[in-house]
């Protein structure tokens, strides 16, 4: 803790100005490596803000650096933390130190949220440690693994994705790179100029008729805006999407930087969300980021529990404005569909337009037995096969038309599945 | 009229006096917002009071209160200005008529201020005699990111530009109170102009307290009985729980039905005032809301008794 700049006289002791803003700024700089997006403006948002309140009690001044601070309901406990670490609560001191020690390593690694923020905290208090620290050999070692996992991947190439070669792959993900996908767009309520647009732009017309300065006011119309609607991806993970997780994330990756309002969400025993991760243009860089955001990978399934995750936490704040879902999975579910039902159609309802993707259904003979596939089938407006690029190419006419093109064959599966 | 708060005690102090009974660090935020004049950013579930804010402020203030609701596609000519048209074009037959103008006074005329619509955004950067208005932007993140942005522009400088008319600046910037429900995240660049509050489900203490003052005619027993209840459906699984606002709109039906203590068939009957979601209903209804009524009724005996 030797080089932790953690000020040496409490504020309290310190008048405004002086030690105390000095302090202040170290404060915001403790949080801002820690992960808070705050800049030299918050911090003197923070100077001028604890002036006005003064220093009259500790709940106050905790209060006032957290409505500059803080911006986000997420951050809440990290500035918390920080707080009182930072000014100095000897009780919270002692449970960080603990959590900072080496023989933290094992635990972090099943870590739970909080902790796993603690040990952000600890490295952003403490930037310059060098040697003897467990924590981040085990850290280079998670990564190391995850980049393993890919290029593991890489070699294993040929045993599927319809059985192709690593080369055959490798073209495959390039023709991914390139693959486009334009989304059917939808009216919005805003309008532009436009010569034959249906409505009367009446701001431009008078305008004209004051500038051509001639007696009659020349009509100019306006047409309404298109816009694609958001695009929420849902991703199985798990042990038998094995072979097809891969593909699925480079086509994620390939669509995110396509276009803006993608979500895109990954599970296996449950949902994380790692469109953040995908922004990255590099591919490699994206995938060894979500590499180290996820933790269930190749594991069990449980749909139910994570589509109720995703109708709990994430429905209301992404499926809004019309967006249109796609479900990647392949329907093979570790609870026997337990609440499945229930949870597809509250997913169903939330948004303009479910598609389920499923290898599965490229087996001739496929027939929806399972108690999993059961449970998703009738809820959803479209029900396709991506397991080629042929597949991947197929969706993008899917995606591009606002009605389903196959009523038809959607109403054999849901025969089928009853 | 009421002088800006000049300490947090007085902000709580003031928010109370409006029958809104906050706790400290939204006091705290409030009291900052108001002297540092930054807008206020108040996120939260439905139904926790967060519009409410900006109504007691305009009250308590003796402020104007300019209440801008967003939606869709929102846009300049509905949020900060419009040009009255119709008016327009009769004025100009008129002249045309009287041919007493030359064109160039006839536009001058066109675009003045008399023909100028305002909207809630334009309206609050006018002077006003009992003080800058109270801005209420109501639940933000159901417009589109291009409508934030342009708001962005009016936030930092609290000016807005009417190309016929010039600039037009408030003298003294309004009270800004901003509410989202978090249907979409808010871009940060907006957030960081604001001071941020996440306004929370509040203790069963002070929903207790909040209850006496919203609804005052429910009996005591009763009050009790419901906020232990709503607390209860809150640590529950289901998918929008129930906000304070349904915690009033609860006691104030049971006491319309002349209710003096909860029932399982009383909670059934009246759920629909709680619970907004059929699921929902379904999962509480019938033995899982006696379940939970037993569990609240012993635990205020045993309350009682310690």
């Amino acid at each position: 803790m030797a080089k932790t700049p953690i000020p040496d006289v409490p504020p309290e002791a310190a008048g405004p100005g002086g030690l105390l803003s000095e302090n202040i700024m170290h404060f915001g700089r403790v949080l801002r490596r820690a992960g808070l997006p705050i800049g030299p403006g918050q911090v003197l948002a923070a100077l001028n803000a604890v002036e006005a309140v003064g220093l009259g009690s500790r709940v106050d001044f905790y209060w006032t650096l957290y409505s500059v601070f803080v911006n986000r309901r997420d951050q809440r406990d990290l500035f918390d933390q920080a707080f009182h670490i930072f000014w100095r609560n000897p009780d919270i001191l002692e449970r960080m130190m603990q959590i900072m020690l080496p023989d933290a390593g094992g635990a972090q690694q099943s870590a739970e949220d909080a902790e796993e923020i603690s040990r952000r905290l600890a490295e952003a208090l403490n930037p310059n440690q060098d040697g003897g620290d467990d924590n981040e050999e085990g850290e280079e070692e998670i990564t190391f693994d995850a980049t393993l996992t890919w290029s593991a991947g890489e070699v294993l190439g040929d045993k599927d994705f319809e059985k192709m070669s690593s080369e055959e792959i490798r073209d495959a993900l390039d023709a991914i790179r390139r693959m486009r996908l334009p989304i059917m767009e939808v009216p919005t309520r805003r309008f532009r100029a436009h010569p034959s647009g249906g409505r009367i732009d009446m701001r431009r017309s008078l305008r004209a008729a004051l500038r051509s300065g001639s007696d009659y006011i020349p009509l100019m119309k306006r047409k309404r805006r298109t816009r694609h609607p958001p695009l929420v991806i849902i991703c199985d993970i798990s042990g038998s999407m094995e072979r097809y997780s891969r593909m699925m994330l480079h086509f994620m990756h390939a669509i995110t930087n396509d276009r803006d309002r993608v979500h895109t969400f990954l599970f296996g025993t449950r949902l994380t969300n790692v469109t953040r991760y995908l922004r990255y243009k590099d591919v490699d860089a994206a995938l060894e980021r979500v590499g180290e955001a996820v933790v269930d990978w190749s594991g069990g399934t449980r749909i139910g529990h994570s589509v109720h995750e995703f109708n709990q936490n994430w429905s209301r704040r992404v499926l809004t404005q019309g967006a249109v879902t796609v479900l990647i999975s392949d329907g093979l579910d570790r609870d026997e569909g337990t609440g499945l039902a229930l949870e597809m159609e509250r997913l169903h309802k939330s948004c303009r337009r479910l598609i389920w993707l499923n290898p599965l259904l490229r087996y001739e003979g496929f027939e929806p037995k399972s108690v999993g596939i059961r449970a998703i089938l009738p809820h959803v407006d479209e029900f396709r096969t991506i397991h080629n690029l042929d597949s991947m190419r197929d969706l993008t006419r899917v995606l591009g038309a606002e009605t389903p093109r196959n009523m038809e064959s959607m109403a054999r599966w849901r025969s089928a599945a009853a | 009229m009421t002088a800006i708060p000049n300490t947090v005690d007085e902000a709580e102090a003031l928010l109370r006096s409006g029958d809104y009974l906050p706790n400290r660090s939204l006091a705290t935020a409030l009291y900052l917002s108001l002297s540092l004049g930054r807008p206020l950013f108040l996120e939260g579930e439905a139904g926790v009071g967060k519009t409410e804010i900006a109504k007691v402020l305009s009250e308590t203030l003796g402020r104007r209160l300019l209440r801008l609701q967003c939606y869709e596609g929102l846009d300049v000519t509905t949020a900060v200005y419009e040009w009255n048209y119709p008016r327009q074009m009769v004025e100009i037959r008129m002249s045309e008529a009287a041919g007493d103008r030359d064109r160039g006074a006839l536009e001058a005329d066109l675009f003045s201020d008399n023909f100028l619509i305002k909207r809630p955004l334009l309206q609050a950067l006018e002077p006003d005699e009992a003080g800058a208005p109270v801005l209420l932007i109501d639940e933000l993140d159901r417009t589109d990111e291009p409508f934030e942005a342009f708001l962005l522009e009016v936030l930092s400088d609290f000016q807005v530009t009417i190309p016929e008319l010039g600039t037009i600046t408030a003298e003294t910037p309004p009270l800004v109170i901003i509410t989202s429900n978090r249907t979409r995240e808010i871009h940060d660049a907006l957030k960081r102009r604001c001071f941020y509050h996440w306004v929370d489900y509040p203790s069963a203490e002070r929903e207790l307290e909040i209850l006496k003052v919203k609804a005052p005619g429910t009996a005591e027993a009763l009050s009790e009985e419901v906020v232990g209840f709503v607390h209860k459906l809150r640590d529950m699984d289901l998918f929008k729980l129930p906000g304070v606002a349904e915690t009033i709109d609860w006691a104030h039906a049971l006491t319309q039905l002349d209710c003096l203590s909860l029932d399982p068939e009383m909670v059934n009957d009246t759920l629909g005032t709680l619970l907004k979601y059929q699921d929902d209903i379904q999962k509480i209804e019938g033995s899982e809301a006696s379940r939970l009524l037993n569990e609240v009724k012993s635990q205020i005996a045993a309350a009682g008794a310690a």
